[in-house]
């Protein structure tokens, strides 16, 4: 039953890294702004898309010239 | 009507067809352009017409063309690399967000672009071998995100945000929920070979985890009870920290002498609701200032004339600090003026509305006094410095001690009176307790002496107040009322006096009410006046000509303004004369004043025709809507007084609008109102202030609650306690009354959080109190105030936002 001590110093030492890693989060002002990231996510994926429709405009032209 | 494709304003004057879309004006045409151009047309897919109309001025940012400005704005700088932050008020929607984003698109020297929504800034990384700080500047300005840049950017602030509550409530909350998990095993008091084998281990990792709670987290209630007892207050924090020491130190014991497992969860879970107490009472709205003094309004930097006997006069662009007395300077049109000085050239006409209020521009001559804060409307000016920026007539408000002191602190919350009673009370059972046990079974007297003391720690009590305020700080943000911090509320609720200001509180900015006074002008004058009035730029002209008929504009053969004087024009052997009395009736002064005593201190605008006087329109400000019922529903059951720094020529209107008795004091300066406000305290009066400008900035730091009314909340309102939206002016009223509501269900969860105690009292009392009872106990009763202060919150302002509901 030992073993108990070992498990208990992983758990806790996890525990502690995850609390270390909040720490960190705060300090480099990760929640100092909740909402503008909220709102830069759903860019992303909009602008690829555009963009991939462009490429593929082009494409066609250039297939339709040949 | 069809509405612009770039900014949504509607179409007035002309439509600009482009690229199958309409346009209002040339600016948001380009805008367009630009970013089309660039490949950003997508901006328009986001948001319909999310756009800005830009608004450049020639030269405004020249500025930036001097180093040592440049420098103080820069946040970082390596030579290669430089990084800066922008304030940009037009920031509004993801449109904003997305193009600001990639401004490298626009500008290849930008590295990156990253926006704070919330606080409408921007921050840009860019590389200063390819471009400027000032072509970024009338970049961000021509695609209408122009930067707000002022006197308060040159003081380099250390940028210092406290985010040590959010370390503590960390701190707390990982060490609750890892105790609760180590002490559920000794819940059930099993005998069991495994528990008993290990249970030290666990209470010793459960005091390891309660430590830094106590000394780090709980830190600050600690201090603020040391604090209280010096100044002689038993606040609310002297209960708790008393709780906390004796839960701290009754569990270490007990871990020791190994009398049982302790109360590290209670210990570690009260401590973790208090501070999340605290933090639900902070909300920011971090994209207003309450703290704002004149330097978010003056420039930076003004255009000073260096006279040199070789090269003659030289323009150069000084820091508005290095100005000295004696100093010439440039103002152009549309610049603030900072300091005090002697009008040199040019014809003045000064926009004071930053300090006054008042709309209407007031024309100066050549050797007049100019005051700082105003704003030219009219052409260039060359002006020499009387008193430098710190020491003008305006900016002296700011030395007065009343900007020195903080207000929070000073006045006694609910909380804290409410406290005191029950310490006492606590603190007698507690020996009263100990004193019987002592006789009966003195083994038992330490063990309900400290039990009384744990379980009668006011958690509950202290999470009463942090609640419900938080929770009507909520509410009143969500009804366009802007609090600085949620003891404003208690303060509103006392308030007995209110003192309202009356340009631009009582009176909108915008609009005038303009009637016509005289002999009734033909249809060919009406025609010949509203063509005069197209053609001139004065905001007198402009407000005249927008209520004016439209008809047959004609074009004038003759057409010539003279600044602070009046307009003469003629069309088709028609003259006309529009402006002061003196120029219509080509009278001299004195003769003005006789005949127009009555009429000089209202604002008109006199007309002949023909060399023939007809008559003039009278300008009276338009007062907002409500006005009259506020003052009767506040006149009920309180003082209101107005405050004005105008001369009385309102004073016949406001006594017909306002109920009678209400109290009307004109000619205050803002120093004035500052000492009014002091004199009413001093005789026992809770003030209110309701101002607006800069000139009531003093007398909104000396009263009890000042309150901004602001027409646009991004715009800048002097420091204040909160920032009422001027369109729920009129609800002024009902949330006063909601704060009283708010103090009614403080005082409902104190009786709530009271009855827990003497629940727990009487476990404690009677030598019954296990650490099970305790980790069940504290948490229930904290959790069911926050919901019932929750609850009860949402039902005082259903009405409120029934209300809401409607309009929308």
């Amino acid at each position: 039953m030992s073993i108990i001590y070992v498990l208990l110093s992983i758990s806790v030492l996890v525990a502690i890294i995850f609390f270390i890693a909040f720490i960190i989060s705060v300090k480099r002002g990760q929640y100092d702004d909740t909402y503008t990231p909220s709102v830069r996510m759903l860019f992303e994926d909009e602008l690829v898309k555009e963009e991939a429709s462009h490429l593929e405009n082009k494409e066609n032209k250039i297939n339709s010239n040949n | 009507m069809t509405n612009c494709f770039h900014c949504g304003d509607p179409c007035l004057d002309t439509v600009i067809e482009h690229k199958e879309k309409a346009f209002c004006c040339h600016g948001c045409k380009t805008v367009f352009d630009i970013l089309q151009d660039s490949d950003l047309g997508y901006y328009y897919d986001l948001d319909t017409n999310p756009g800005i109309s830009p608004q450049e001025i020639e030269g405004k940012f020249d500025f930036l063309d001097n180093p040592a400005i440049v420098e103080k704005l820069l946040e970082f700088d390596n030579n290669t690399t430089q990084v800066v932050s922008f304030l940009i008020p037009s920031i509004h929607c993801s449109s904003c967000i997305w193009v600001l984003e990639n401004l490298n698109k626009l500008n290849k020297a930008v590295k990156t672009s990253q926006v704070n929504f919330p606080e409408k800034t921007v921050r840009i990384t860019f590389s200063c071998e390819n471009t400027t700080l000032k072509e970024l500047v009338l970049l961000l300005s021509r695609i209408g995100y122009e930067p707000y840049i002022s006197l308060e950017n040159s003081e380099k602030k250390e940028k210092h945000i406290d985010r040590s509550l959010i370390y503590k409530l960390g701190v707390a909350g990982f060490a609750f929920g890892n105790v609760m998990f180590l002490s559920f095993p000794e819940y059930f008091e099993v005998e069991e070979f495994w528990l008993d084998q290990f249970k030290n281990m666990f209470r010793w990792l459960m005091f390891a985890f309660s430590v830094p709670v106590v000394f780090y987290s709980g830190r600050d209630y600690f201090t603020s009870a040391y604090k209280g007892l010096r100044s002689g207050i038993l606040n609310i924090d002297v209960p708790i920290a008393i709780g906390i020491a004796v839960l701290f130190i009754r569990s270490t014991m007990e871990i020791i002498m190994d009398w049982g497992t302790g109360f590290f969860d209670s210990l570690t879970g009260l401590i973790f609701f208090l501070l999340l107490g605290k933090f639900f009472q902070q909300k920011t709205y971090s994209y207003l200032s309450f703290e704002r003094d004149y330097k978010s309004y003056f420039p930076i930097a003004v255009t000073r004339l260096l006279r040199n006997k070789k090269s003659g006069v030289r323009e150069e662009q000084a820091e508005v600090y290095k100005i000295q007395k004696g100093d010439r300077l440039l103002i152009r049109n549309n610049e603030l003026l900072p300091v005090d000085a002697i009008l040199i050239k040019g014809n003045a006409l000064i926009d004071y509305s930053f300090v006054t209020g008042e709309a209407e521009p007031v024309s100066k001559q050549s050797g007049d006094k100019l005051y700082a804060g105003g704003k030219q409307q009219n052409g260039v000016l060359e002006v020499e410095v009387l008193k430098p920026v710190e020491q003008s007539y305006l900016t002296q408000l700011w030395s007065n001690e009343v900007f020195n002191k903080d207000k929070t602190g000073i006045f006694q919350s609910l909380t804290d009176s409410i406290s005191k009673r029950f310490t006492v009370a606590v603190l007698s059972i507690a020996f009263l307790s100990t004193l019987f046990w002592m006789v009966v079974d003195p083994s038992k007297a330490f063990n309900v002496f400290t039990a009384v003391l744990i379980v009668a720690c006011p958690c509950a009590i202290a999470l009463a107040a942090p609640f419900t305020l938080g929770n009507m700080l909520r509410i009143f943000g969500s009804n366009k009322f802007y609090l600085k911090e949620a003891s404003i509320i208690e303060q509103m609720a006392k308030v007995d006096t209110v003192i309202f200001d009356k340009t631009g509180t009582l009176t909108t900015n915008r609009k005038n009410t303009i009637t016509y006074e005289g002999i009734e002008l033909t249809q060919i004058e009406r025609e010949l006046l509203t063509s005069t009035l197209r053609a001139s730029n004065h905001p007198l002209s402009r407000s005249l000509y927008a209520i004016l008929d439209k008809n047959n504009i004609q074009t004038l053969d003759e057409f010539k303004e003279e600044v602070g004087k009046g307009i003469s024009a003629s069309a088709k052997n028609a003259t006309i004369k529009v402006g002061s009395y003196a120029f219509v009736e080509n009278t001299s002064e004195k003769m003005q004043i006789k005949d127009t005593s009555e009429k000089q201190k209202k604002t008109t605008v006199h007309i002949s025709s023909n060399e023939q006087y007809k008559g003039c329109y009278v300008f009276e400000n338009e007062y907002r809507n409500g006005v009259s019922e506020i003052f009767e529903a506040l006149g009920q059951n309180k003082e209101v007084i107005v405050l004005s720094g105008d001369n009385d020529g309102e004073q016949e209107r406001l006594e017909g609008l306002l109920p009678d008795g209400t109290q009307l004091i004109f000619g205050q300066k803002p120093d004035d109102k500052l000492e009014f406000i002091k004199n009413q305290q001093q005789s026992g009066k809770t003030v209110m202030m309701v101002g607006d400008g800069l000139n009531d900035a003093g007398a909104l730091k000396q009263s009890d609650v000042g309150i901004v009314i602001s027409e646009n909340i991004n715009v800048f309102s002097p420091a204040c306690d909160g920032i009422l939206d001027a369109t729920v002016f009129k609800n002024l009223v009902p949330y006063i009354d909601l704060s009283h509501k708010g103090i009614k269900v403080i005082k409902w969860a104190f009786l709530l959080s009271l009855l827990y105690n003497l629940v727990g009292l009487s476990f404690a009392v009677t030598g019954h109190l296990k650490p099970v009872i305790a980790a069940i106990l504290m948490p229930l009763s904290s959790i069911s105030i926050v919901v019932f202060t929750t609850l009860a919150t949402q039902y005082i302002s259903r009405k409120l936002r029934m209300d809401i509901n409607k309009q929308s």
